[in-house]
């Protein structure tokens, strides 16, 4: 199987690394492994470091050019961050003596080394990688705990209840919602419940193609672990590198081939939970039950604010017989749109069909590698030239989908096919395997690169949202706008990146993700800008019907929409929950509601 | 703000460069203006295919023919004839071909064209960012040419113009001013789904394909007064909805205040609000106008405003989330807080086309002489004002205005005499100077042979021509004019008294001038900064003191809206003594005009403007309002 992120080091247990340090592989002030990021070298070359990935080791021409270009930033100009953590910086943890001997006397590891805290005390959102790497660091965990399976976690709730402390459920880290954030006002000792010891496959099922798995596992490594057994469970998530099960079930995570597999909704069959109330759970592992509302729902997407999740049941399948990338390019974005709507109600979506704006599709381009053999570079020559000489589309306006086919041999060849006729209606012509591909991997490395920009003066970000298909245009063109006038109206010199693609088609909508970027040189407060223009950008999104989150989830940097979002009832029903589940806040990172 | 540093751009003379060189070249000259960039290129006939195709009229037919039991099928034809009846086509030849005729007509008429280019400049600026919707002010039938000449002559995109379906009566010309880009909308078609989703509908197209600018008068009809006319919604409510919907991320409208120093139609509108029909539109009565052309009618200033931005007046006024439950192409009643949003804006739009009318010497004098003229008739004398004395009041009212923000076009390298004399020079047609004594043409002489109601009217038509140029002030000094009247009907001086008298008055008058809905407290407070400002009026901590100094200005101001004020009395008179069974609203105008005649000719009211029908609909209308009056069905 051609798997895209490649971890050549998979031999080795990821998660036994993920120990107690996890830093020692991963950057604590960025985005994924230490020995992979993106650089200019001497010669002014972008290149990608380490081994893990396809584009690692290569240089990539164009970067520098687009980069320069798009952001008005020059090589010359570095920001570079702090190098290491200063560990003065980091406030002494407030302990709870008695929790903390009680806890010793369990024999579940803990610490509250310094280093260990500050790396479980965020997520990935800009401003927290931002402070970071200016070696800033506000009020994290007063100490990490590691339990190693769910009757551990049992104990340390309880421990928590009998002496008030405030529980924070940490997993892949991947967090893009302020969620793993500390709040500041929190008084108690903060104790960052670190699920990664729980990574054990208990069980798999056969018979019903299920499998039982403990909470804390990582995707990758959940998906390797099945593959030796020949399923997998085609829950590919763009963070599922570093994500955690129990992360999805917390935040209703969504996968890359939830057209075939489903979302996280859909694979999970039993969840078991860890709350101050005790453990919830069902008494049987049904494909679907009435029996009033899916206590699952109160789970799954309870953002950590409950409870602790341990073990889910998940849906598998057979690892997928043959796979396919493929890519079509479409005169503009309007017939992108209308082709990927076309799919949908025909209901004959591949795995995964994204359709990038015409700025993405520039990105990916400045992506391409060094190309090794003349030949390629002669026939990618040749491809620009039949699709903007020949076929008279507009280099400014173009636009591309990717596709990713999978299944029986036949049935794939079929369905490309079918999908590729569809393309061909609305303009599409296709445009080969290696677009496709290159397209996915932008995925996994495009976390990398907003690194690469932080050391060069440009901050970004990607939020998402969910909406209905007749607003689709609406709402890519509307908020990449506002983001565009945001950034005029705060002072930001050079016009930003702003751009969009459709990563997901359901019946009745698509998700789509926006990209933003820019140079900030001359801003006294580049944060304060990122933040004023995301906060606009969500009202936009609000107001042209798109959703709070379609799976990054609200956490804390968007809860004051969830009134509206949810409407006053709706506040009612959670907090009431809340209320019952855990009256004392042990759950108390204060996300969602 | 201090209305003082209101800052405006210089103008440019157009027809300067038509006097000089070649209006045929002029006319086929290369014309290549700037789009909006997310344009879809398509022609008239495309538009039309797309309307019909939308899922608005889709779901309409649909409602139409579930209602009436038509067949779709119908329904869908009948729907392609009323598009037919309405659609633009606009052709570059037939635009050049009015930019050949027009070009001669306008240097016979007009001295002068003058245009501010930084307006322009900003106009192609906002063309190209987002769908942009021009509102000029409407004082004539030349506005929209006008409006189109002006741009063609700029090179700026060429507007749609929604024009009345009057103008079809005119076989001929209907069809040339089809192709020079004006659509066509019956006069009323209320509860006709069809027509209205197909009209909506197709402004909506072009707007936001940016096929075309859209233009259309905010007014609704042409000023017959000179007095800015409460905007209509109807067509605000259209081209702001994509916006609200989210169908474009905004829309750029551009209020454009057109100014003659004279209306072609002076004396025609005098007549109309007299009573005397007005000649329906016709080729030949269009023909028959020709004698307009051998006379001087000045000179036009045209002001292109600053774009407002939708979006930006929507900022924290409109949830535009209230969209999100309902596909949007049903239609459906604007809610509570759109209605209020689209009404406050239109307010702020018309006072944006007022702040740039550009104000001539003429609508001082005009104003003084009107004043003078009363006072004598009341004194019982029949001698005019000396020239000198004139001049010396039209320096001080001059002064004055321009502290209250006019936008005054006062020639100030030339002696105060001399701007006075050839602004009467200019409408003698309204002044009689004689022996250095100026006065209105309003005298018949001795020897005058005609009935004593003919000689009423034709006297009312030069006072009403005069008042609709001293209409053109008005709206510089209508805040501070009504605080005089306040402060000269308020019980005592105490500040609250004055207030609520000033609340009352301004409430009383919303239907006669324009006064944003809702903003009486700050439009007190403006009227007393600029009496404060210019030393009119001292504030102590209860009380309002007028000063030695402020008595003139109070009393010009109060004087100027006496006239109103009578009219609103009379009609009150008339409601209560003649109206004493209930009267059908066609009645209504005739009656109390019959009645207003007799008390004129009788001497008992001292102001002919009262004869205004406008007058006379607003004061009913604001009865109504204030449920003084109530209306009832059938």
């Amino acid at each position: 199987m051609d798997r895209l992120f490649e971890c050549v080091n998979c031999k080795l247990n990821l998660c036994q690394y993920l120990f107690f340090h996890r830093q020692e592989i991963l950057k604590w002030n960025g985005w994924g492994y230490s020995d992979t990021r993106f650089l200019f070298n001497k010669k002014g070359q972008a290149e990608f470091t380490g081994k893990r990935y396809r584009l690692s080791g290569m240089i990539i021409p164009a970067l520098q050019n687009w980069f320069e270009g798009t952001f008005g930033a020059s090589v010359q100009h570095k920001s570079p961050a702090m190098p290491i953590l200063t560990s003065s910086a980091v406030q002494p943890p407030t302990l709870n003596e008695a929790f903390v001997d009680e806890l010793k006397s369990t024999g579940i590891p803990c610490s509250h080394d310094a280093e260990d805290r500050v790396f479980r005390g965020h997520g990935h959102c800009l401003h927290e990688v931002f402070a970071l790497r200016e070696g800033k660091v506000g009020r994290v965990p007063d100490i990490v705990v590691w339990p190693n399976c769910h009757n551990d976690v049992v104990k340390i709730v309880e421990l928590a209840c009998k002496h008030n402390v405030c529980l924070i459920p940490y997993g892949g880290g991947t967090s893009v919602s302020s969620a793993l954030e500390c709040p500041p006002e929190e008084t108690r000792c903060i104790v960052s419940l670190d699920t990664s010891q729980m990574n054990r496959i208990l069980w798999i099922d056969e018979k019903n193609l299920t499998a039982h798995v403990e909470a804390g596992i990582v995707g990758q490594e959940l998906e390797r672990l099945l593959n030796e057994s020949g399923y997998c469970t085609g829950h590919e998530p763009d963070s599922m590198e570093f994500s955690s099960l129990g992360g999805w079930v917390a935040t209703r995570a969504s996968g890359m081939k939830k057209n075939i597999y489903g979302n996280i909704e859909d694979l999970v069959v039993h969840v078991k939970m860890v709350t101050p109330q005790g453990v919830i759970e069902k008494g049987c592992q049904c494909p679907r039950m009435s029996t009033g509302p899916d206590i699952h729902h109160f789970i799954m997407g309870s953002e950590g604010t409950l409870g602790v999740v341990t073990e889910v049941t998940m849906k598998i399948r057979p690892m997928p017989e043959y796979q396919k990338y493929g890519s079509v390019v479409f005169p503009n974005f309007e017939q992108g749109v209308a082709c990927l709507r076309e799919v949908a109600k025909q209901r004959c979506a591949p795995a995964s069909i994204r359709l990038m704006d015409n700025e993405q599709f520039k990105f990916g381009h400045a992506l391409k590698p060094q190309v090794s053999s003349i030949f390629t570079s002669f026939l990618d020559g040749l491809k620009k030239f039949y699709i903007t000489k020949f076929k008279g589309f507009d280099p400014d306006r173009l636009c591309v989908a990717t596709l990713l086919f999978e299944g029986d041999r036949e049935k794939v060849l079929q369905h490309e096919k079918q999908v590729y006729d569809i393309a061909a209606k609305f303009g599409g012509l296709a445009a080969g395997e290696d677009n496709g591909q290159r397209g996915y991997m932008l995925t996994f490395v495009i976390a990398y690169l907003r690194d690469l920009g932080m050391d060069y003066y440009v901050i970004g970000e990607s939020f998402e949202t969910s909406v209905p298909w007749d607003r689709v245009l609406d709402i890519c063109r509307n908020v990449k706008a506002r983001i565009i006038q945001e950034c005029k109206d705060k002072g930001v010199q050079f016009s930003p990146l702003s751009t969009c693609r459709v990563t997901q088609t359901y019946d009745a909508g698509a998700c789509v993700y926006f990209y933003f970027a820019f140079n900030y040189r001359g801003l006294s407060d580049p944060v304060h800008v990122y933040e004023q223009v995301e906060h606009a950008a969500r009202e936009e999104i609000l107001a042209n019907g798109g959703s709070l989150s379609h799976h990054h989830g609200v956490g804390k940097l968007r809860k004051e929409w969830m009134r509206e979002t949810i409407s006053d009832v709706g506040m009612g029903m959670l907090k009431s929950v809340k209320n019952y589940v855990d009256p004392k806040n042990i759950f108390g990172n204060r996300n969602l509601i | 703000i201090d209305p003082m540093l209101k800052k405006r751009d210089d103008f440019e003379d157009i027809l300067e460069e038509r006097r000089n060189s070649s209006d045929l070249k002029y006319a086929l000259r290369c014309y290549t203006p700037v789009l909006y960039k997310g344009v879809t290129p398509c022609t008239s006939s495309m538009l039309k295919s797309m309307v019909l195709q939308s899922d608005q009229l889709h779901y309409v037919i649909n409602q139409v023919s579930k209602e009436t039991g038509k067949a779709t099928d119908d329904i869908k034809e009948e729907a392609s004839a009323i598009l037919e009846e309405m659609a633009q086509c606009l052709q570059l030849s037939t635009v050049r071909f009015f930019a050949f005729t027009l070009s001669k007509a306008f240097k016979t008429l007009f001295r002068s064209i003058c245009v501010n280019e930084d307006g322009i400049q900003r106009l192609q600026q906002a063309i190209q960012e987002h769908p942009v919707v021009l509102l000029p002010s409407h004082r004539s039938y030349m506005d929209f040419l006008l409006m189109s000449y002006i741009l063609y002559t700029y090179d700026v995109a060429l507007p749609v113009i929604a024009a009345g379906m009057d103008f079809m009566g005119m076989k001929f010309v209907g069809e040339m001013l089809r192709m020079s880009g004006a659509f066509f909308i019956r006069r009323s078609f209320g509860g006709d789904k069809l027509y209205w989703a197909l009209f909506s509908e197709y402004v909506k197209t072009m707007l936001k394909n940016g096929f075309a600018p859209v233009e259309f008068f905010l007014e609704g009809t042409r000023s017959r007064t000179s007095k800015s006319l409460t905007p209509k919604l109807g067509l605000l409510n259209i081209v702001m909805d994509p916006f609200l919907k989210g169908e474009v991320f905004d829309v750029n409208v551009v209020p454009v205040s057109i100014s003659y120093e004279r209306v072609l139609e002076e004396t025609l509108y005098a007549r109309e609000l007299l009573g005397i029909p007005k000649p329906k539109e016709s080729t030949s009565g269009l023909f028959k106008a020709r004698k307009i052309l051998s006379e001087d009618y000045g000179s036009i200033h045209v002001y292109f405003g600053q774009p407002v931005s939708v979006r930006s007046l929507a900022q924290g006024k409109v949830n535009r989330c209230q969209f999100n439950l309902v596909p949007r192409h049903i239609p459906r009643r604007p809610s509570e807080d759109i209605a209020s949003f689209v009404n406050d804006s239109a307010y702020r739009l018309v006072r944006a086309q007022e702040e740039n009318m550009v104000l001539k010497p003429w609508v001082l004098v005009a104003s003084l002489l009107l004043q003078y003229h009363h006072q004598n008739q009341a004194a019982g004398q029949k001698r005019g004002i000396a020239l000198g004395e004139l001049t010396a009041q039209a320096v001080w009212l001059r002064d004055l205005s321009r502290q209250y923000g006019a936008f005054l076009h006062w020639p100030d390298h030339i002696p105060p005499s001399e701007v006075v004399s050839s602004s009467l020079t200019l409408h003698r047609g309204l002044v009689r100077i004689c022996e250095d004594k100026v006065q209105l043409a309003v005298e018949q002489g001795p020897h005058s042979s005609v009935a004593p109601e003919e000689e009423l009217l034709s006297q009312a038509v030069i006072l009403l021509s005069c008042a609709s140029y001293r209409n053109q002030a008005l709206h510089v000094f209508v805040r501070p004019a009504l605080l005089a009247l306040a402060i000269h009907t308020a019980s005592s001086n105490q500040k609250q008294e004055v207030f609520n008298s000033f609340s009352f008055l301004r409430n009383m008058f919303s239907n006669e001038f324009i006064l944003c809905p809702g903003a009486t407290v700050q439009d007190f407070e403006e009227a007393c900064y600029l009496l404060v400002k210019t030393g009119a009026l001292q504030f102590t901590q209860q009380e309002v003191l007028v000063t030695e100094r402020g008595h003139r200005t109070l009393a010009f101001l109060s004087t100027m809206l006496d006239p109103f004020l009578q009219g609103y009395q009379v009609v009150c008179r008339f409601l209560c003594e003649e109206a004493t069974e209930t009267l059908t609203e066609k009645q209504f105008i005739p009656a109390v005009r019959k009645f207003i005649k007799k008390l004129l000719l009788a001497g008992r009211l001292r102001y002919m403007e009262v004869l205004s029908s406008d007058l006379q609909k607003n004061s009913l209308a604001a009865l109504l309002r204030l449920g003084a009056v109530r209306k009832m069905k059938g």
